[in-house]
């Protein structure tokens, strides 16, 4: 009798369905930033993914609630119109709808979860006939400092991109864990000190990107943003060119220097650095503890340690 | 003398901090002037204090975190209050260093000393009355374990004026914690304050699970153990499971912090995800430690409110123990964004996935008992329906955080905060309300004044929904946990609206402390004199209320679910015959356990090592000497109980 009534309700439900996505929908199609604004190829599957698994679930949670709320009102004590049971609390068809029903749910998000994980996987390098951009990430406290080893230049708290072509990063912390994320282009990673984390992004229209650290790091955290310049060839271009104007020099004394400097930094950009700087990055894990005279530890990759 | 405690420790400077001591000092001084004047201390002492009656140490931890609610919830609504005016340029009326502490301590505070509390109490309360047991296994150990939580939460309070507390998040990952970037005492208050507490709450875990396996009444199986029971017997073996790792990983972090060791730094060999994979294989198993009890008291109400019994006994048994399990297999989805690889996440991220369908089951079990029901809408039943609408919206945002990808876009951003307070307020919290409204008359002997607990309810339940429900488009929005400050406008009137909740939850709390009052005033109007007040079906209700010390004057027979229920239908059992009963006496040894628990924990915090020495000692002299006493125990005589019971059975047959 249950598993009837299902069936007849279905398409008061579809409607039922619509009519609570589409404000939602609706509110935060509008943004403009945000994890909802991708600008790149992840940022936009991820989002596929999240509508996918949202709508999935609407599928049974609006149902529920208004079983909720329908069989509350239908069976309050003074409604003698409703059939009392008092002793009813065993049907063996409803027992199987309801595990059944969750499990295919969870079967099929379980599916999404395997594929998203593995095609989404942070580490795993983009699909690009274009020659991907290496950039070193590093977390300080608190700023973040990017290293473009093909270009010889270093930037701190901006980060720019050439649109269309895939970013490979590696990143870690010269401080406490951080969380490097830019929530437009998708994934977010943690920077670990000692540890060198991957990430592979891509921008694909222009603009400007707002960055940030997900991970509370300590009483500076708040303004520890980035700027993320994604702009076509020529832009980019330009703006290496200009870092390489900058007369500073990124070695790993001036990388010690910045990193012990406990301070919101504005965003300031090195013409020349020291290939070893991000490897010096990696290893002295500290700079609160570096002076002191113990041995740089070994790095761990995280990959290893899976 | 005092290690590094100085006179500059205490924070004159800060207005906010001082008129907060102030008014607690004043608030103290009142109550205990109070007591003298109305020269209670020998009935706190005897009645309350060295009681070991399950009852009392149920109501003691519950008082404790009523009243530690308060607090938790000052520190929200500091933080709402910041979050509404620092945009924009404007810092707010909080510099981040104080701020850090707010929310570290509104989050250490709302899990370890409200919820657990809360659910510990309950658990204390009820489980011996539904088995038709007289006490808990241990009596003695279970005082020392709430004594224990009662010293653990002194500590954070201490630390709001003498030093600081942590800035480190509730969780406290290092190496954020560690000496090297935190060395500051507010770490230390947190690791001493948790090691103490952890210890009360694992000792009162193993008390309640052998109390569950060893001590029901005759005839009682497992499988017919009331549903509430069945929830606090996975709850506490989690705690017994989980709790040891708490210890442990907090103690390897005090040796890095106190000794100079590297588990967790960032040099010499020191890996600091080893922490937080290990505080989270305690952490998530404590999601499950809280939420199950809620479980069973949505259980038990929705039962007795719909004059049903439980839709579904067996699956809703089954999947209890199910999340029980898994519980220990999905700590990793607290950080998906590691770098762990594909399939680890992919495992981790199922793995939580499938906690949904027991969890779902038990959704529609509570769906179908009110099905062909008679649903009384008295307050409990408020509290249960709207767990019901509101946990359904939590449990689907935590399966769209246990996919990877989805979590890698929304990990650590308000999206999250507002999914773990769905759960946690609409879950845990609307439960312990729940039970609070359900068993206080079986407590106290007169109901709670319903209209008041009806409007505490709704302030509540829209206030939830207004102040976190613009957390989650907050999150879609790009804005992350634990910021001070912004300068998005785009986040400012979201932060206004769950400002303006937060302010609804507050009338909400306003109310239910009224409502306390107001049915204490006029409880002479409200008396429960039948024990039985909402036609239960469960062992409690077949004792007076509030039960005498002995709960039962007979021992109860189960024979089937729902013994008590079906026996109000069948005719009237013949005069009982009493015996004399056998109680255990009052100890003191929790009490004094656990003031040597805080001077030794904040004598470790400040380095004051003798102190520390002689808190140990002492607090391990006691626990020895009361272990040792010869008499613990004294007995009632048969005709003593006859008498007891006469009295509280004689008001209703006169009426």
């Amino acid at each position: 009798m249950m598993v009837g009534c299902f069936e007849t309700r279905r398409a008061l439900r579809r409607v039922a369905r619509a009519a609570v996505l589409a404000p939602i929908v609706g509110a935060l199609a509008a943004c403009s930033e945000g994890v909802l604004a991708p600008a790149g190829p992840i940022a936009t599957a991820e989002n596929q993914i999240l509508f996918e698994t949202f709508a999935a679930m609407m599928l049974v949670v609006v149902p529920v609630i208004l079983m909720i709320l329908g069989f509350a009102w239908w069976f309050r004590a003074s409604n003698r119109r409703a059939r009392y049971l008092p002793d009813w609390s065993y049907s063996g068809k409803v027992e199987f709808s309801i595990w059944i029903v969750p499990l295919l749910l969870i079967v099929f998000l379980a599916t999404l979860a395997w594929s998203g994980s593995h095609d989404l996987d942070p580490y795993r390098p983009l699909k690009s006939d274009q020659r991907p951009v290496r950039i070193d990430v590093v977390s300080l406290d608190w700023k973040w400092l990017f290293v473009y080893p093909d270009y010889g230049v270093a930037s701190v708290n901006e980060m720019a991109l050439p649109t269309g072509t895939p970013v490979e990063l590696r990143l870690t912390s010269g401080t406490v864990m951080n969380s490097f994320f830019i929530p437009q282009l998708g994934s977010q990673i943690y920077t670990m000190a000692g540890m060198q984390t991957r990430l592979a992004l891509q921008a694909d229209r222009p603009g400007t990107y707002r960055g940030l650290s997900a991970q509370f790091s300590g009483d500076g955290f708040s303004d520890m943003h980035f700027t993320v310049r994604a702009g076509d060839e020529a832009s980019f271009g330009r703006w290496i060119a200009q870092a390489k104007a900058s007369p500073a020099r990124l070695d790993a004394a001036a990388y010690d220097r910045l990193a012990g400097r406990h301070a919101v930094a504005p965003p300031s950009v090195y013409g020349r650095i020291d290939p070893g700087v991000f490897q010096h990055a990696v290893t002295v894990a500290t700079p609160l503890q570096a002076s002191a005279a113990a041995p740089a530890p070994k790095p761990l990759a995280m990959q290893g340690t899976f | 003398m005092f290690g590094k405690l100085t006179l500059h420790d205490i924070p004159f400077d800060q207005p906010i901090v001082m008129g907060t001591c102030a008014g607690i000092l004043v608030v103290g001084a009142f109550v205990l002037g109070l007591i003298t004047y109305l020269k209670r201390w020998r009935w706190l002492w005897e009645e309350w204090i060295t009681s070991v009656d399950h009852k009392r140490v149920g109501l003691m931890y519950i008082m404790l975190a009523l009243v530690m609610l308060l607090r938790g919830f000052a520190d929200a609504i500091m933080m709402r209050t910041q979050l509404a005016i620092a945009g924009g340029g404007h810092a707010g009326f909080l510099p981040p260093e104080h701020y850090n502490q707010i929310f570290s301590a509104h989050g250490t505070i709302m899990i370890f000393f409200v919820a657990m509390p809360f659910v510990v109490g309950l658990m204390n309360f009820v489980v011996p009355l539904q088995i038709g047991a007289r006490d808990v296994a241990f009596p003695v150990l279970n005082s020392i374990s709430f004594w224990l939580t009662a010293a653990g939460a002194l500590l954070p309070n201490i630390a709001l004026g003498v030093g600081e507390f942590a800035r480190t998040g509730w969780l406290a990952y290092p190496p954020l914690s560690e000496l090297a970037y935190s060395p500051g005492v507010g770490v230390d208050y947190y690791l001493v304050a948790l090691q103490i507490s952890g210890i009360g709450t694992l000792l009162s875990g193993i008390n309640l699970v052998t109390t569950i396996l060893k001590m029901r009444a005759p005839g009682m199986e497992l499988g017919m153990m009331p549903v509430f029971t069945w929830t606090a017997l996975g709850s506490n073996m989690l705690i017994v499971v989980s709790f040891p790792i708490l210890t442990a990983t907090f103690a390897m972090l005090m040796l890095d912090r106190y000794l100079g060791f590297h588990f967790f730094t960032n040099d010499a060999g020191g890996n600091p995800m080893m922490f937080i994979n290990l505080i989270w294989t305690w952490g998530h198993p404590e999601v499950y430690i809280l939420v199950l009890p809620a479980f069973g008291v949505f259980s038990e109400v929705i039962a007795t409110f719909s004059g049903k019994p439980l839709f579904g006994y067996r699956s809703m048994v089954a999947a209890t123990l199910v999340i029980t399990i898994l519980a220990f297999i999905v700590w990793m989805h607290h950080f998906f964004t590691m770098g762990a690889g594909a399939n680890v996440n992919a495992f981790f991220g199922i793995a939580t996935m499938v906690i949904a369908i027991p969890t779902g089951v038990k959704v529609f079990n509570w769906l179908f008992t009110m099905y062909g029901g008679r649903v009384r809408f008295d307050v409990p039943v408020l509290w249960t329906i709207g767990f019901m609408i509101t946990f359904v919206i939590g449990g689907m945002t935590g399966v769209l955080l246990a996919v990877p990808s989805n979590d890698f876009l929304l990990h650590n951003s308000l999206f999250l905060i507002a999914h773990f307070h769905n759960v946690i307020i609409g879950g845990v919290l609307f439960g312990c309300f729940a039970g609070m409204n359900y068993w206080f008359p079986k407590a106290f002997g007169f109901t709670l004044e319903p209209r008041l607990g009806k409007a505490a309810f709704w302030c509540w339940f829209v206030g939830f929904y207004l102040a976190f429900m613009p957390l989650y488009v907050l999150g879609f929005l790009g804005m992350t946990r634990r910021m001070n400050h912004y300068d998005n406008p785009a986040w400012t009137s979201y932060l206004q609206v769950a400002w303006v909740g937060a302010i609804l939850i507050l009338l909400g709390i306003v109310l239910q402390i009224a409502q306390l009052v107001v049915s204490i005033r006029t409880r002479r109007q409200r008396l429960d004199l039948t024990g039985d007040p909402w036609n239960g079906r469960t062992f409690e209700w077949s004792v007076p209320s509030p039960p005498p010390a002995y709960n039962f004057a007979v021992e109860p027979v189960a024979d089937g679910l729902d013994t008590y229920w079906r026996s109000k239908a069948a005719r009237r059992a013949p005069a009982p015959i009493y015996q004399s009963i056998q109680l255990p006496e009052n100890s003191p040894a929790g009490f004094l356990v656990a003031a040597c628990a805080v001077a030794c924990g904040f004598a470790v915090v400040w380095h004051i090592w003798w102190l520390a020495l002689l808190g140990l000692v002492g607090g391990l002299g006691v626990m020895i000497a009361s272990s040792w006493r010869e008499h613990g125990e004294f007995v009632i005589p048969a005709t003593e109980v006859a008498r007891i019971e006469r009295l509280a059975r004689a008001l209703p047959l006169k009426s």
